[in-house]
């Protein structure tokens, strides 16, 4: 350990509060919908398919153009470059011709004087369909091979065969539901006419590169013409990864046609209703195993409903693959990947990014395995975790897990919560309480860190001292409210050794930071706080060589510490010396860049090292439910998570619980539900249910492990932490499922389907009661 | 212009910001939220949904309400702004005293209370209330009071922590400010004026009296009549429907009264369904659940009783209570009364029995008496979520047994189960002069399937509904046998 991991830090390390906390609680923080708009902007609607699947017969447009205050009405035709949203695949369009292949499909768009006279306009468009079938089922689409994308196989050792001689089998399957994103702040886009017919776009967007790449395109311009810039964003989750660039461009058409300024900014109903979602799966499982219930082998098949486009469906589905592991080692492993294509929304990233999907099947498998061989499921797990040893550590992809400590999490986790006393008492409350009964469970998570399309894996940064001292930090990392900004800027603090009200860090602009990865799977501080540091360091370097010939000492005699800097036995402000540096003609501003060591893959085979390192923790949930109507509370949950040497413990702690209790709404109350004619139903927070307040578990215990540094060279030795506390909500749904097991003295598999709506759990406690009827 | 002869205000006039503040001329239908947003540039308050639904539009009203000054959270973004006149205002932006963060703000910010932000401002709002109306709080106060603020950040831990300690922040009250605001609403609430807003041809009314109303509704039958907004709202912001006429009842004098006269508890039209419930719970404490579980305390603020009643959805939380317990309405057209059997007023799914320029004036609910002794009161809600949902099925159920535990009298009701909320005779039939036992609920439980054919939708499967709507009746036996089986407060106390 250095030196510098042993102190207190000047400010990396502490709870520092977000950059934007007094912005938000008086109102002053502001969103792109809150940006004064400059005069004669427009407001813009998109005119939607209400169709799941037809042919445009024909759209009339007169009744829009006739409505009062519109100016402008654009459908495909008026689309200059590219009619379709980039992507590997170019499968998407911007606006439908032809054929319309979800209801939700934007067909055209307007732009009226006021937002109401727009939304008003985009209900009086006349089309006529030609209904044609549609599907929505992940079943039917294997059945007719309707995919997006190619399907992918991962297999190691001889699944077959160590299936086959395995002393014990199980197999089953269950439906996984998916789950809307919710981001608080829905999606909205202000485009501004600049000259050279060049644009800037206001956008809530976690990927503004991306957004700049697709409105080049669709306007025929290259990126040199597009700037793109969000300071904050009300909440994103991955909902705004790529599917912003729609709205961005939408935006964009109208105010280079009409040369105003547009907002598009879109009701949740239509959000929900556009845009895309978590895949939900159909997942189905064989599994092998010894009497001590270590797996011998597993076949998995992972077929998820991508809706009618790629988009991020083809990483997601991989990263399905890359965690079936979870923490286990999967000696023999047969994995298939199958990427429907239906006629619903184009699912995309969501916090997790696949990973929940891929493990949640494998913790299915563990809690099968345990129940069958009438073992504690913690015992299972453990018996099945990666070594530490140097044996039974490569993943199912050929990468060494060189950094597991889930033995370490869980042991410590299991004496901090009492699992082994709590788990007896509620047997022992079960065999007592008739109709409410208690469930628990321990679930690890082991998640990968890095983009594992490798090229994403870079980041940019632009500092700036001023003559004053002051400080102006930008880097391409996005502000979703993870606290990005307080972090990176508590580096640069950290480096310069300067008070954080020195440092402002400011909107994310492509015009600053040129090409940009999305800030996504959980990379932004790794990434950003890394080339933030590389230009900190350029920068200190240059005062300390200008410090050292100005003040007439060797540069090993200026140290920075808090605001100072000490030359020899002479002490300057940093004020002072920034001012002095300016005076002397010392350049003031750099750039840093950070490209993620080591990580290298091969997609062809899924093989290599796709990860830089991997983020473990665990949790222990106990809930209650009851059998006669399938309510069920969550009563208390404790949790240990790796974060490494924590850059900031309170956004850290905010990432864990906040990312647990979203887990616990995917596999709870958050319900997608299409009816028979392929329009979701649940798009809007009166019907789709996002936890509240008052479901949270009464006792929720989050703790940081401690003395804990990551083993690569991460910045300051901390761990990425976005996504992997989502996944210890699985400990929800597999406590859930121990207290429908009660009604079946723990003999019978409960057929319990995330998400464990009260519907879900009474359908299992049934099933589960007439099956011990019957072999009662 | 006028109301029926009587001078009314062409404009509204309210606080903000210690201020009257009178708008210039704005449509009838405007919504606060976007006055305060296009027209104020109050940008502090935030669009999420427009339903009333998520809380980032929060705002909190206060007024003189039966000589107390009341702060109520209200969702901006369904709230019309002409219902605003002769209130004080607070939006987000008010809070501050000079570099001073209110205590909700403040203890927001220390214990990380905002991630991305963007609900924080309808979170402060909300907890500002709180802070007004309820002091020092406890955790699952808090949580109640935020029921209608949606998260997706922070997991609330942090918000419920700043709630629970905001009130040991110590806050430079400035004492003649609020005098001023005091007398200024007093004065206003001394000398209540109608309005009669019009501009493009719509027009907005707040009469004060019955009579004045009554001549109104003879005048524009087909007016949209308002009470909270908490309905009529979405028609403005998701079916931008045209309302010509609006008629509002909040200000007309009588239809705020709660009152209990001859053994029954009257509720008037322009009661909140806050207040109401409060009043219900006093006398049957079995409804508190309900209570709680309500919508969300915004909308509890603004929504009225008689609204959901007369609103007449099949799946109204309030109805399969107040039939089981015998509730009759009073329906009122000019001079003209008449009253009903609550039960007897939904004919078919959005049909009532409701005559051209009638209205819902109260409700009536018998309250208990002696003779109630022996009788049970039970009230489930079953929804995907506790708080703030909509139900998949509400049953109710007021069973009365003699010294022999036989059932004398069944009222069981449902909602979510039909076009309508309704009795379900057949199991009521079924137990009736049966013992309360096992044996006779199952029988009753099984005469449901000829009660109800239940529908499949987004909330629940009709076999849910059916199952479900059967075991809520033998839960309500098994909580007359002294099990506790709710699982709404399971832990809190903990």
């Amino acid at each position: 350990m250095t030196l510098a991991q042993t102190q207190p830090r000047h400010s990396v390390g502490q709870p520092t509060k977000h950059d934007s906390a007094e912005l938000h609680v008086t109102g002053a923080a502001q969103y792109t919908d809150d940006i004064p708009e400059p005069r004669g902007t427009l407001y813009a609607a998109i005119g939607i398919s209400q169709q799941a699947h037809a042919r445009l017969c024909s759209v009339n447009l007169e009744p829009v153009w006739n409505a009062p205050g519109v100016v402008a009405v654009i459908t495909a035709a008026d689309i200059p470059g590219a009619n379709h949203l980039g992507g590997s695949m170019k499968d998407e369009p911007v606006f439908a011709i032809d054929v319309v292949e979800y209801i939700g499909q934007p067909i055209f768009a307007v732009a009226a004087t006021t937002m109401e006279a727009a939304r008003r306009a985009a209900q009086l468009a006349e089309i006529d369909y030609e209904t044609l079938p549609h599907n929505l089922d992940i079943q039917q689409a294997l059945a007719q091979q309707q995919f997006v994308l190619p399907s992918k196989f991962l297999q190691r050792g001889q699944p077959d065969t160590a299936l086959q001689q395995a002393a014990h089998k199980i197999s089953g399957g269950f439906h996984l539901g998916g789950q809307e994103q919710f981001y608080l702040e829905g999606m909205v886009a202000m485009a501004l006419p600049r000259e050279h017919g060049d644009v800037l776009v206001y956008n809530s967007t976690q990927h503004p590169h991306h957004d700049q790449k697709v409105v080049a395109d669709v306007l025929g311009l290259t990126e040199k013409d597009v700037v793109i810039e969000c300071r904050r964003m009300g909440g994103a989750f991955g909902g705004k990864e790529s599917q912003p660039s729609l709205f961005a461009s939408i935006a964009a058409l109208l105010a280079l046609k009409t040369g105003r300024a547009v907002k598009l900014r879109l009701d949740r109903d239509d959000d929900i209703t556009i845009t895309g979602k978590r895949h939900c799966y159909d997942i189905q499982y064989q599994a092998g195993f010894d009497d001590a219930g270590v797996l011998q082998a597993v076949k998995l098949v992972y077929a998820s409903r991508c809706g009618i486009s790629a988009d991020l469906s083809g990483p997601v589905n991989d990263r399905s693959m890359f965690h079936a592991d979870n923490a286990y080692y999967l000696e023999h492993v047969d994995i298939a990947s199958y990427r429907c294509k239906t006629n619903s929304q184009s699912n995309t990233a969501f916090r997790g990014f696949g990973g929940p999907q891929g493990m949640i099947a494998i913790e299915y498998i563990m809690d099968d395995v345990a129940r069958h061989l009438q073992l504690d499921p913690l015992q299972v797990r453990r018996a099945n975790f990666y070594g530490v040893d140097g044996t039974r550590n490569q993943t199912h992809y050929g990468m060494e897990v060189e950094d597991n400590i889930i033995h370490r999490i869980v042991d410590e986790l299991e004496t901090s919560a009492d699992y082994q006393q709590r788990r007896a008492a509620i047997r022992e409350f079960n065999r007592n309480s008739p109709w409410l009964k208690k469930g628990i469970a321990l679930t690890p998570v082991k998640f990968g860190i890095s983009f594992t399309a490798t090229f994403y894996n870079q980041a940019g940064a632009l500092l700036h001292i001023y003559s004053d001292g002051s400080v102006q930090l930008n880097h391409g990392g996005m502000e979703m409210g993870q606290g990005l900004y307080t972090k990176v800027s508590q580096v640069v603090a950290e480096e310069l050794q300067v008070p954080l009200s020195y440092i402002r860090c400011t909107a994310t602009r492509t015009d600053k930071v040129p090409n940009a990865s999305a800030t996504a799977a959980s990379s932004g501080s790794d990434l950003n706080g890394m080339a933030a540091r590389d230009a900190a360091q350029q920068l200190k370097q240059r005062l300390t060589a200008f410090a050292a010939s100005h003040y007439g000492e060797e540069t090993s005699a200026v140290v920075f510490h808090d605001g100072e800097v000490q030359v020899g036995e002479q002490t300057v402000s940093f004020k002072e010396l920034a001012h002095a540096a300016w005076m002397n003609r010392i350049s003031l501003s750099a750039t840093g860049f950070y490209r993620t060591p080591k990580i290298h893959y091969d997609p062809q085979t899924m093989t290599g090292r796709p990860f830089y390192y991997f983020a473990y923790g665990a949790a222990v949930s106990e809930v209650m439910i009851d059998t006669l109507t399938g309510e069920n509370r969550v009563l208390r949950v404790d949790i240990l998570h790796d974060v490494g040497q924590s850059l900031n413990p309170a956004l850290d702690i905010g990432q864990i619980e906040g990312g647990f209790i979203q887990g616990m709404g995917w596999l709870t109350t958050e319900e997608l539900w299409w009816d028979a004619k392929g329009r979701l139903r649940t798009h809007a927070p009166s019907t789709y249910k996002i936890p509240v307040a008052g479901d949270i578990p009464p006792v929720f215990h989050v703790k940081l492990l401690e003395n804990n540094a990551n083993v690569e060279q991460t910045i300051y030795r901390s761990k990425a932490v976005g996504e992997p506390p989502l996944m210890l909500a699985m400990s929800v749904f597999f406590a859930l499922r121990d207290a429908v097991a009660s009604v079946g003295d723990y003999r019978l598999q409960p057929p319990l389907q995330p998400p464990a709506t009260p519907e879900a759990i009474l359908n299992a406690v049934q099933a589960v009661q007439s099956a011990h009827q019957e072999t009662a | 212009m006028s109301v029926n002869g009587t001078a009314a205000k062409q404009t509204i006039t309210f606080m903000l910001d210690g201020q009257k503040h009178t708008p210039q001329p704005f449509a009838p239908d405007t919504t606060l939220l976007n006055y305060l947003r296009e027209h104020l540039d109050r940008r502090g308050t935030k669009e999420g949904c427009a339903e009333g639904d998520c809380g980032a539009c929060t705002v909190v009203a206060a007024d003189l309400h039966r000589g107390q000054l009341r702060h109520r959270s209200l969702n901006a973004c369904v709230q019309l702004l002409a219902t605003l006149d002769g209130k004080a205002l607070f939006t987000v932006e008010s809070l501050q005293r000079g570099q001073q963060l209110h205590p909700a703000q403040q203890a927001m910010v220390d214990h990380h209370g905002s991630q991305c932000g963007f609900c924080t401002p309808g979170f402060v709002m909300s907890l500002f209330a709180l802070y007004h109306n309820q002091p020092n709080a406890s955790r699952e106060q808090v949580s109640q009071a935020l029921s209608g603020n949606l998260c997706r950040c922070t997991g609330y831990r942090p918000i419920l922590d700043a709630g629970e300690r905001m009130y040991g922040y110590g806050f430079a009250v400035a004492a003649d400010a609020d005098q001023a605001m005091l007398d200024t609403l007093q004065e206003w609430a001394d000398t209540q004026q109608a309005l009669a807003i019009e501009q493009d041809g719509k027009r907005f009314f707040a009469p004060t009296s019955l009579e004045a109303l009554a001549g109104l509704l003879e005048q524009y039958p087909s007016a949209t009549l308002l009470a909270g907004a908490t309905d009529v709202g979405l028609w403005i912001t998701k079916q931008h429907r045209d309302l010509p006429v609006i008629i509002s009842l909040a200000k007309v004098a009588g239809l705020e009264t709660i009152s209990e006269q001859d053994g029954w508890l009257e509720i008037a039209a322009a009661v909140s369904l806050e207040e109401a419930f409060q009043a219900l719970v006093k006398h049957y404490p079995q409804l508190s659940e309900l209570h709680e579980r309500f919508a969300s305390l915004p909308i509890r603020n603004a929504g009225t009783l008689v609204g959901n009643i007369a609103n007449g959805s099949p799946i109204g939380d309030s109805m399969p209570a107040l039939m089981v317990l015998g509730a009759r309405i009073r329906l009122r057209q000019g001079d003209a009364v008449r009253e009903l059997a609550l039960e007897d007023f939904y004919l078919g799914y959005q049909q009532k029995d409701l005559r051209a320029g009638e209205f819902v004036e109260a409700v009536r609910i018998p309250l208990p008496t002696s003779a109630d002794a022996n009788s049970l009161v039970r009230c489930y809600k079953l929804s995907k979520r506790f708080e703030q949902d909509i139900s998949a099925v509400c049953a109710a159920f007021h069973i009365k047994l003699d010294a022999q535990r036989q059932v004398t009298q069944a009222r069981i009701a449902y909602g979510g189960m039909a076009a309508v909320p309704q009795r379900a005779a057949h199991c009521e039939a079924a137990l009736l002069g049966q013992p309360w036992e096992q044996a006779s609920v199952t029988a009753a439980m099984q005469a449901l399937e000829q009660d109800f054919k239940p529908l499949s939708d987004m909330r629940a499967s009709s076999a849910y509904r059916m199952a479900t709507a059967k075991n809520l009746l033998l839960k309500s036996l098994l909580e007359s046998e002294g099990q506790q089986l709710s699982l709404y407060r399971q832990g809190a106390q903990a």
